[in-house]
């Protein structure tokens, strides 16, 4: 050991060598012997995220009320793949492995929005997306739209659910957003998401016109089933999520196939 | 000559790293709203600490001086990667909840300060005490501060209610109106500072000597 000096040049560069690698070796082989477990928990945590946004799921519970698994609520989904240009389901897109979020930083199957049509500010939108179905007697019971929409530090991602109307909000969800706790944070609040419930999307134009308010209007009036409370100390938020809603449902995203559905009966009854 | 013992039980109360070195705040505050999150990531400090300390008193002899800081983060950035991946594996809701504090337990002063201060003069057994310890000392803040949150700002106590609240009300239609500020970051302040303060009048050696007093105010005198 006498002659062995740590601080000389070629020690520091084998000590910085032989701990990259070790630490890397030990990092990469963890991450990718759990890597299918995280992949099962993921799929898992979007199924809940789906079905608390339909309102089948308590927003704190893994468990229906009826004592369902997550697993058997989801399986009276059907996933289909859409065309959002046309409205159309396309069958030969694989909905198992197809990510829509990705394919919108695609060029080549995604479309670039200008300033005005961008109102939830997401920059490109993909060309096809997935929805889910979930079928009652051969009639739509729901219908889950993943959407997604700047707020005030980020983009939030969630599903909106709709009624077999089409028509009638059946509640709302966000699984991934980077919103002040306690303000912004408030789009998780159970109580307010529970307040979506029954709220019209389209007005007598066929335009979607939901709109977050600080005071509501008069109960009886036109205007006051389209309404949900804003959340007070977050109005960077609110508006983004009014903006992501009403993108979505409108012509640029699921508008055309929400149109679509609602005209063909046999669409409906599949 | 210290002995084994006083490595591991020292930083609990005589040197608490929370409490007398005040480090570690961050994460003390950010984590403690519910007690489940908060027991999940002290078992995460207290592994990466142990073995952070473990793997750098190891090879405390090899490692040059000029790289020494770097040599040691990278060790710590692997053991918080590991950690990291392992919680989306098992416990992927409470993952969630931790979302980056996990990482960043990476530039927890703690997990640093051991390694440098204590890792780097002291052999493999003693250091992986030290680490366990300080660890500990950082555990027993961290679950004291979530035990009174928890509680009063949501009215539950890891995840059950144990006071009812207005949605749910007690017999006789009592119920426990949940103390908000109880789930934002001050409140942890506060019960941090009163824990100080009771770990100082119990403790007085900790005390820090007074490095200058305020002289009087003599401005309205002159006025005067």
């Amino acid at each position: 050991m006498d002659s062995y000096n740590k601080d000389s040049l070629a020690n520091t560069f084998l000590v910085a060598l032989l701990v990259c690698l070790v630490c890397s070796i030990i990092v990469s082989g963890m991450a990718d012997y759990l890597k299918p477990i995280q992949q099962l928990n993921k799929e898992l945590d979007q199924k809940q995220n789906i079905l608390r946004a339909a309102g089948l799921l308590p927003q704190s519970a893994k468990v229906s009320e009826d004592g369902r698994t997550v697993e058997e609520l989801f399986s009276e989904f059907t996933i289909r793949a859409v065309d959002l240009e046309t409205g159309e389901f396309l069958n030969q897109v694989d909905t198992k492995t197809f990510d829509p979020i990705k394919s919108a930083k695609q060029a080549d199957v995604s479309q670039e929005l200008s300033v005005e049509q961008d109102i939830a500010t997401i920059k490109r939108r993909e060309n096809v997306s997935l929805v889910y179905l979930k079928m009652k007697e051969g009639v739509i019971d729901k219908l889950v739209l993943p959407v997604r929409g700047y707020g005030l530090w980020g983009t939030l991602y969630g599903y909106l659910a709709l009624e077999g109307d089409l028509t009638t909000i059946s509640g709302i969800g966000f699984y991934k957003d980077k919103e002040t706790p306690g303000l912004g944070g408030e789009i998780n609040n159970a109580k307010w998401k529970a307040s979506w419930k029954g709220v019209r999307l389209y007005d007598a134009d066929g335009f979607p016109s939901v709109s977050l308010v600080k005071t509501r209007s008069d109960s009886n009036s036109e205007s006051a089933q389209y309404e949900v409370d804003a959340l007070s100390g977050a109005t960077f938020t609110t508006r983004g999520v009014e903006n992501l809603v009403n993108f979505w449902t409108g012509e640029l995203g699921f508008g055309v196939f929400i149109e679509r559905l609602r005209s063909s009966s046999d669409l409906a009854r599949r | 000559m210290t002995t084994q013992k006083e490595i591991l039980l020292d930083p609990v109360f005589n040197n608490n790293p929370i409490a007398l070195q005040v480090l570690g705040i961050c994460s003390a505050l950010a984590v403690t709203v519910s007690l489940s999150t908060t027991v999940v990531m002290c078992m995460a400090v207290l592994f990466v600490t142990t073995m952070s300390n473990l793997a750098v008193s190891l090879i405390r002899n090899r490692i040059p001086t000029n790289i020494r800081i770097i040599v040691q983060m990278t060790i710590i950035a692997s053991l918080v990667i590991v950690v990291d991946q392992v919680l989306q594996a098992i416990a992927y809701d409470i993952s969630k909840d931790l979302s980056v504090f996990v990482g960043l337990i990476i530039t927890n002063c703690i997990v640093m300060g051991r390694a440098e201060a204590f890792a780097m003069q002291n052999g493999p057994w003693l250091s992986a005490l030290d680490g366990f310890g300080n660890a500990l000392g950082y555990s027993v803040i961290l679950l004291g501060v979530a035990f009174i949150r928890e509680p009063l700002g949501a009215g539950t106590f890891f995840g059950f209610e144990i006071l009812p609240t207005a949605d749910n009300p007690g017999p006789f239609g009592w119920y426990y109106q949940p103390n908000g500020m109880m789930l934002l970051s001050p409140s942890a302040f506060f019960i941090i500072g009163l824990f100080i303060w009771a770990i100082r009048s119990w403790k007085s050696e900790q005390v820090e000597e007074i490095e200058y007093e305020i002289s009087d105010n003599v401005q309205y005198k002159e006025a005067m």
